[in-house]
């Protein structure tokens, strides 16, 4: 019997944590429900199907993520953390992917339906996609991309350790590399922008497992804590780590878009479907910022030391080439994806601070960029001429006086994003500077505040064009009376950017309940 | 300690005035006119009452103290009180807010904006200017320092003249250049404070009780001074200020030239020299060169003007230049003359811009070439305007020569040449305002200002009689404000460190002084 037992290799039963891992959980089961509702559904029931799968999936894992909340441990075997700073992340993940949603429900705004591709799959310019677009075709495809996105998001600042982190970071990445390509006009920009971030894409999550394997390679493990050991234990050569970091954070600073790594920015946010791109440039900085602080935080804590030049020099170049960029630009999606990389710098401050406050403002400064971001792209989709959205800037002069409140609301937005007090995006700014000069990164503070000055520029500059120019003649775009989705998450979208700008102590409190990283 | 809602009752009825008056209808805008008026009279009146309570005595203490917990995680308060000097600034903000109103009736009639939408604007900005001078905390005053800029911004802009959009840009981006190094030294001595104390503060007294390291309170003193001087404005950072001016309507022009840019030079007063003493008695001689430059370069430049706006707009340059040399000489009469000067300076540019801009209006016209012979026409108005013209080039009898001759007795207590120097200031000031009243209300009368120009009228009158009354008062008895300025003075001089130099001349400023 004895020797039976000992020929068998004992084999422990996973245990896995579901009430901690509900929120990935019950978003990713809603991607799978979603995908057999495209698969089995007529076509007419889909819209409607999909758009109560997505929002109660959005809504059962935010309830999930706070009656989760001061749950502070390692699950699902050592490769999930749930901890503060991770609800947190997956909280504001949710309610930012929600008001997206919103705007991608949108079926009024674009008189041909919706702004997604009758079919994704034929060629640009083709005559099978004139056919579906002349039958009037109307896809739902998105959706399940969508949700298997969001639960990629919610997964990857929550890894602990590298392959989960990889894991996460695929799934996140293909669906958006197939969002991208989705829009409905101008196709092949579309297209074109699809491809870039997918070749750019696979291209640095490749970076990112050669790193994987560098510190495996050092460490004999992938895991975060287990690396972090190892570098407390043998703190001699170091050369392996530190090429294992370089090549981990091309990976990381890559989905953040930070310089050197923006390029695809531009390009792919211009491309893009715009809600898609409000989506994405909200709710994958939020994860892909989660990421790379737990990788930083909780791995390499010990060699901060190594690292730390490394991220002065990155946000020093990120805030200068994105002010710098953005003030050149001519087309408002790619000032707005200018300015995200410019956001993504002061951002980097609160990483370089080394602290918990730095997390604590790097986290505020993402909600309080991530709301503004996803108002300000639901604004781009609603002003339209004939062909479509009208994103050169010219077009957008004497906005505000044929459509004060949307002009009003932009503008608002576009405060937030220069800082100005009463705000969110001047809480942020005060958060993660503070942290930074607390922290000893006084020089970066600096370097911070005075692109903050220069990127006032290209912000006022569009309101300036709005509200002190006059219209064009006629033949100008126009404001497109959006239905109740688009109204509401704008309406959400402004009212979050005021209350976080007046009343900052609500998600101070939050964040600081939030506390640390779990090892 | 219990609150006091007096400073709060002053943030308030402007903020919900100017709700209400974006509720009148857009076609109705003399009710939306009336109400901000309405509104104003209000808030001034608030102001009177509040005056009346401020206990002299105790003038360098902060009352009417108000505050609540605002953003706990960095200890920062929603914290309201006013010294004498603060005090007497609000009194000349809202004061001047109905005389704006009224005397600008018509100011944003056939704007790109609504008259409503004006009205409020400077509500709000009537709001934010109590702020930042009541503001004891200094992220709250930052907030305010920030925040006022949107309203500014949008009445520059919607309701300016042909250039307004580069007038409303560059003022914006390089106010907010500045208050973005102030932000950084803000934040820098919120850090320092937490390292000296163990918990960090925004506090004004605390801050200012703080004994920080020379070499960092250079850094911070940095920060906090190009802010101010940006906004007072000192050469060489006021080159916006002659574009902002002259491009915005003539009420955006008093409460800019006049209250906003007063921030920059209370902001020297209270926070450089309050918080960064070290700092400042090593900034001290660059800011007595620049004062001295703006002072003669301001002076210099009216002269050459051709446009009346630019030309009030460099005179106040000049007349910053004072200000500012009087607040750095570090005595008490200079820097008793400063305060007093904001508030002199206050009331005679506002008369200088209104009368300058019911001329303009008239006319059609900002350049000096094209009037002549005005005081034939419209007496009135020639003659209101030489009164606020000879205020404001301080001659005796008239409000601003107290404030001036303060100023330069302070300055030569303690710099002999520089007192000299500065004085060649009062000359030229002689030369811009007589030269521009020469040429354009005396000699002969050309056809279109026969044609145009009609003399003021009753709600013109109105708006403009208490504003010379005003100056002819604090000319002849300026004691009650130097009562109240003075202890606030004191509180200064004694945090920076500085004693008076035993005296040569009888003090003034102390004359009767207990």
């Amino acid at each position: 019997m004895n020797a039976l037992a000992d020929a068998v290799p004992k084999f422990d039963i996973p245990t896995i944590e579901y009430a901690a891992l509900a929120p990935i959980l019950i978003v990713l089961g809603a991607a799978v429900v979603s995908v057999l509702v495209e698969a089995l559904l007529p076509q007419r029931y889909r819209r409607s199907t999909q758009l109560v799968i997505v929002f109660a999936a959005l809504v059962g894992a935010f309830v999930a993520v706070v009656a989760a909340r001061g749950t502070q441990q390692i699950v699902a075997m050592g490769s999930v953390a749930i901890d503060g700073p991770t609800l947190f992340m997956q909280g504001s993940i949710l309610v930012l992917a929600a008001i997206a949603a919103l705007v991608m429900a949108e079926r009024k705004v674009d008189p041909a339906g919706d702004s997604f591709a009758p079919r994704a799959s034929a060629l640009p310019g083709s005559e099978d996609e004139q056919v579906f677009t002349r039958l009037g075709w109307l896809q739902t495809e998105v959706w399940p991309l969508f949700l298997f996105c969001v639960g990629g998001m919610l997964l990857f600042p929550a890894s602990t350790d590298l392959l989960t982190m990889f894991v996460a970071l695929e799934v996140l990445s293909l669906p958006l590399y197939v969002m991208v390509g989705l829009a409905r006009r101008r196709r092949l920009l579309s297209q074109e922008a699809s491809l870039k971030y997918f070749v750019l894409g696979a291209f640095s999550s490749a970076f990112f497992l050669y790193g994987t394997a560098l510190l495996y390679g050092y460490a004999g493990t992938v895991s975060l804590s287990g690396i972090a050991d190892a570098l407390t234990n043998s703190a001699g050569d170091t050369g392996l780590v530190l090429a294992g970091v370089g090549l981990l954070a091309v990976g990381l600073l890559f989905k953040i878009g930070a310089a050197p790594f923006h390029q695809w920015t531009p390009d792919v946010y211009q491309g893009a479907p715009t809600s898609i791109t409000g989506f994405m440039a909200a709710c994958t900085k939020v994860a892909a910022f989660g990421a790379l602080f737990r990788v930083l935080y909780v791995a390499l804590g010990g060699i901060r030391w190594d690292w730390r030049p490394m991220m002065y020099v990155i946000a020093a170049l990120t805030m200068i080439v994105g002010t710098l960029f953005a003030l050149t630009q001519t087309d408002i999606k790619r000032m707005l994806a200018y300015s995200s990389i410019a956001q993504a710098g002061f951002m980097l401050v609160g990483v370089v601070a080394l602290s918990s406050q730095g997390l604590q403002g790097t986290l505020v400064y993402l909600v309080a960029y991530g709301i503004a971001t996803v108002g300000a792209f639901a604004i781009v989709t609603l002003v339209r001429d004939s062909t479509g959205e009208a994103t050169h800037l010219s077009q957008w002069a004497g906005l505000g006086k044929r459509s004060p409140v949307v002009a009003a609301a932009f503008a608002l937005f576009l405060l937030a994003f220069a800082g100005i007090p009463l705000t969110s995006g001047f809480t942020g700014k005060f958060a993660v500077f503070t942290a930074g000069i607390q922290g000893g990164a006084t020089p970066i503070v600096v370097i911070g505040v005075v692109a903050s000055a220069v990127a006032a520029f290209f912000y006022v500059r569009v309101i300036v064009l709005m509200f002190f120019n006059e219209p064009q003649a006629e033949g100008g775009p126009s404001v497109v009376i959006p239905s109740a989705f688009t109204t509401l998450a704008i309406t959400v979208a402004v009212a979050l950017t005021v209350v976080i700008g007046v009343l900052p102590q609500l998600v101070f409190t939050l964040v600081s309940q939030a506390g640390t990283f779990v090892r | 300690m219990t609150n006091s809602y007096w400073l709060l009752a002053l943030l308030v009825v402007p903020l919900v005035g100017a709700a209400l008056v974006m509720l009148v209808p857009k076609a109705n805008e003399t009710l939306a006119k009336q109400l901000a008026l309405l509104i104003s009279l209000v808030t001034f009146g608030l102001t009177i009452a509040m005056c009346l309570e401020f206990v002299v005595a105790k003038a360098a203490e902060f009352q009417f103290a108000y505050s609540i917990s605002w953003v706990s995680n960095y200890n920062i308060n929603f914290a309201l009180g006013v010294d004498g000097i603060a005090l007497v600034l609000i009194a000349l903000s809202t004061s001047l807010v109905p005389i704006v109103l009224l005397a600008g009736w018509h100011d944003a009639d056939g704007a790109r904006g609504t008259v409503r939408g004006y009205v409020a604007l400077i509500l709000v900005l009537e709001a934010a200017m109590v702020g930042v001078f009541a503001a004891t905390d200094l992220f709250l005053f930052y907030v305010f320092f920030e925040a006022m800029l949107v309203p500014v911004y949008f009445l520059i802009g919607r309701y300016g003249g042909p250039r307004r959009n580069y007038a409303a840009v560059k003022f914006l981006l390089y106010s907010l250049f500045g208050g973005l190094l102030m932000l950084a030294s803000l934040i820098g001595l919120y850090v320092v404070s937490g390292n000296l104390t163990g918990h960090g503060t925004f506090d004004f007294t605390s801050l200012a009780a703080l004994s920080i390291d020379p070499t960092t309170q250079k850094w911070l003193f940095a920060g906090f001074f190009i802010a101010f001087a940006i906004k007072a404005p000192l050469v060489p950072f006021h080159t916006w200020l002659p574009d902002a001016a002259a491009e915005s309507t003539p009420g955006t022009a008093v409460l800019l030239v006049g209250v906003l840019d007063k921030v920059g030079t209370f902001g020297m007063l209270r926070y450089c020299l309050e918080l960064f003493p070290d700092a400042s008695h090593w900034a001290t001689p660059l800011v007595i060169v620049l004062a001295v430059i703006g002072i003669i370069y301001g002076a210099l430049q009216a002269i050459g003007q051709t446009d009346i706006k630019r030309l009030i707009a460099y005179t106040s340059v000049s007349h910053f230049g004072f200000i500012a040399l009087g607040v750095f000489v570090m005595t008490s009469q200079g820097q008793s003359g400063s305060a007093l000067y904001m508030v002199n300076h206050g009331f005679s540019t506002a008369a200088l811009f209104l009368i300058g801009g019911f001329l303009i209006s008239r006319r059609g016209s900002r350049l000096i070439a094209d009037f002549g012979g005005v005081q034939k026409v419209a007496p009135v108005l020639a003659g209101t305007f030489l009164v606020a013209g000879l205020s404001s080039l301080a001659l005796p009898g008239l409000s601003s020569f107290v404030s001036e001759f303060l100023v330069l007795v302070g300055t030569f207590e303690r710099y002999t040449w520089v007192g000299v120097v500065a004085t060649l200031g009062i000359v030229l000031a002689a030369l811009y305002i007589l030269l521009m009243y020469q040429r354009t209300m005396t000699g002969p009368v050309p056809e279109a200002v026969a044609e145009k120009v009609h003399d003021l009228r009753g709600r013109e009158v109105l708006a403009i009689a208490p504003l010379l009354v005003v100056i002819i008062a604090l000319g002849f008895y300026p004691q009650p404000v130097l009562d109240v300025v003075n202890p606030a003075v004191d509180r200064v001089m004694h945090a920076v460190g500085s004693t008076d130099p035993a005296p040569q001349v009888a003090p003034v400023a102390e004359g009767t002084h207990k």
